[in-house]
């Protein structure tokens, strides 16, 4: 049973992961905390299950034309508002993607309403044995599936030239400039690629999640806990601390009952923080 | 080549610099001397377009380039390498390089470039994959200088290079700077070191208290009573 609980929440974890992994990029860049990126996966599914509406897509096929949209409505978004206030006061910095996240979700109960609506006929579904235990087809792709986007983010930023840039800018913003590292530019490939990531993981979901307008808020939370876990400005840890959410949240939700399995969470969470005040692997931004 | 004319600079409304003038011609090694605090780096940030001068006018080779952000600054050939160093430190002394030459694509030519800085600071290839936070003191501020030789500038701005070094290679350093120097880089040198840096320079300026107060070769300014008195303890 407990094995069965543990892969649940692994698989769980890893499309966590990659929500998380985008907004640790995005507060390593830019020093910014995204609260709306919940509201970037819920418009993510929203996209995945109108293009399934409209055009037969399945969600998981749609998913890299989804996280490229986001990552044009990041950047889009990053010019728009959030590098408008970059050189603002500290509130201003702090509540505008706040704001930001009370505007799409209410957009979204506007424009769509507050009904729940499912993908109908997606493609993967059913459930597989591997031995002793059973896994939902649609998780384990959606998890391997972020775990292939999370790579492919990885290597973008640790190999090529623009994705240097962008760590030259996390690590030292000053310096960044004097290479001729474009900041503003480049910001904005980051923020768009934080929310590519978003936009990836809420197409995963799609597949096999119910979606209304509120529902990127609980994963937004826990993608704050998890960076927040791993260590500020650590994707790798950011990562790692959302497969262990979902272990918890999973195995935890099980042993206390599934309506506390948050609160278990968020009490992980504040013992790792008063432990390691840095989170596990975490450097924080300066 | 460069020319800065009369401005003034600050941060958040209080003055750091007045009404402040100066000149670089091609080829030459002008140096900024003066006191902790007097605005030498102040000149330095509003020259690479880090600080917004408040008024004056900066031009570079006949272009005006005091309203331009950093990174267009960069691409016209003038390369600030600040005080403190500011290498990546989680980052290879590879990458630091390659981040160096950023405003150019051409792989050949950043290949170009590799080789002259190892050749100038034959420690950065022995440690090529290395962390830049791992080296020494003065090995980071090889790795500072070299990356920005890595930009191919025409100017080059040092700000403190020798900060923090010790008195051996302290004189590698200068021996470097007069190698790039041999090169035809032009080279604008701040330095505490008044002493070393008024032996290497053709010109030179003295700034006290945001303003430049005396200026001269640095044969004149080794001469003047002002200078022996206030830098040289003589
Ligand atoms: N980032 C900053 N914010 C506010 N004030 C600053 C800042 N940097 C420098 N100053 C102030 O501006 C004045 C000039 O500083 P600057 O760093 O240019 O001096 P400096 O000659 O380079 O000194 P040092 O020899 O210590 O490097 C000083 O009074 C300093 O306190
Ligand atoms: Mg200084």
């Amino acid at each position: 049973m407990y094995l069965q609980l543990t892969v649940g929440g692994l698989l769980l974890g890893c499309v966590y992961g990659l929500v998380a992994m985008g907004l640790s990029l995005i507060y390593g860049v830019m020093g910014i905390v995204n609260f709306a990126h919940g509201a970037f996966v819920m418009l993510a599914m929203y996209a995945s299950f109108w293009l399934n509406r409209f055009l037969g897509l399945d969600p998981v096929l749609s998913s890299p034309l989804i996280a490229l949209l986001m990552f044009g409505f990041g950047v889009l978004m990053y010019h728009a508002v959030i590098g408008k206030v970059l050189e603002g006061p500290f509130l201003a910095r702090l509540l505008v993607t706040f704001g930001l996240s009370i505007f799409l979700i209410n957009s979204a109960q506007f424009l769509w309403s507050p009904d729940y609506r499912m993908v109908e006929n997606p493609m993967f579904r059913g459930i597989i044995m591997l031995g002793p235990v059973f896994i939902e087809r649609p998780k384990l792709v959606a998890s391997i599936g972020s775990l292939i986007v999370a790579g492919l983010i990885y290597w973008f930023v640790r190999k090529t030239k623009t994705g240097l840039a962008i760590q030259a800018i996390s690590l030292d913003r000053m310096a960044a400039s004097l290479m001729g590292i474009n900041i503003e530019r480049l910001n904005g490939y980051a923020f768009g690629l934080g929310c590519a990531c978003a936009g990836a993981a809420g197409a995963f979901l799609a597949e096999f999640y119910y979606i209304f307008p509120d529902v990127g808020t609980m994963f937004g939370l826990v993608a704050l806990v998890a960076v927040a876990l791993g260590g500020f400005g650590s994707t790798e840890g950011a990562l790692i601390g959302a497969i262990l959410i979902g272990i918890i949240e999973t195995v935890g939700g099980f042993i206390v009952g599934s309506e506390f399995k948050y609160a278990l969470v968020f009490l992980a969470y504040l013992v790792i923080v008063i432990l390691r005040p840095r989170g596990l692997m975490g450097w924080g931004a300066d | 080549m460069l020319n800065v004319s009369s401005i003034s600079a600050g941060y958040s409304g209080v003055p750091a610099l007045t009404d402040v003038s100066l000149h670089i011609n091609s080829g030459e090694i002008v140096t900024i001397v003066g006191s902790n605090g007097a605005g030498k780096s102040t000149i330095a940030r509003t020259i690479s377009g880090l600080v917004k001068p408040t008024s004056g006018t900066i031009t570079f080779n006949g272009e005006r380039i005091d309203q331009l952000p950093p990174h267009e600054i960069v691409a016209r050939g003038l390369v600030h390498v600040p005080e403190g160093r500011h290498v990546f430190s989680k980052l290879t002394v590879t990458e630091n390089l390659r981040l160096g030459a950023y405003t150019t694509d051409s792989e050949t030519e950043i290949e170009r470039r590799l080789e002259r800085v190892y050749e100038l600071f034959p420690i950065l290839k022995e440690r090529a994959r290395q962390t830049a936070g791992s080296m020494s003191g003065g090995q980071q501020q090889m790795l500072a200088l070299g990356r920005g030789l890595m930009a191919d500038p025409k100017l080059l701005i040092l700000d403190e290079p020798s900060l923090g070094l010790m008195p051996k290679l302290v004189e590698e350093l200068f021996d470097a700077i007069r190698a790039i120097s041999k090169t035809g880089v032009t080279i604008l040198l701040i330095e505490q070191r008044v002493l070393e840096a008024l032996e290497l320079c053709h010109r030179g300026y003295v700034l006290q208290n945001g303003r430049i107060v005396t200026e001269g070769t640095g044969a004149e300014l080794m001469d003047s009573e002002m200078v022996r008195k206030a830098y040289l303890g003589m």
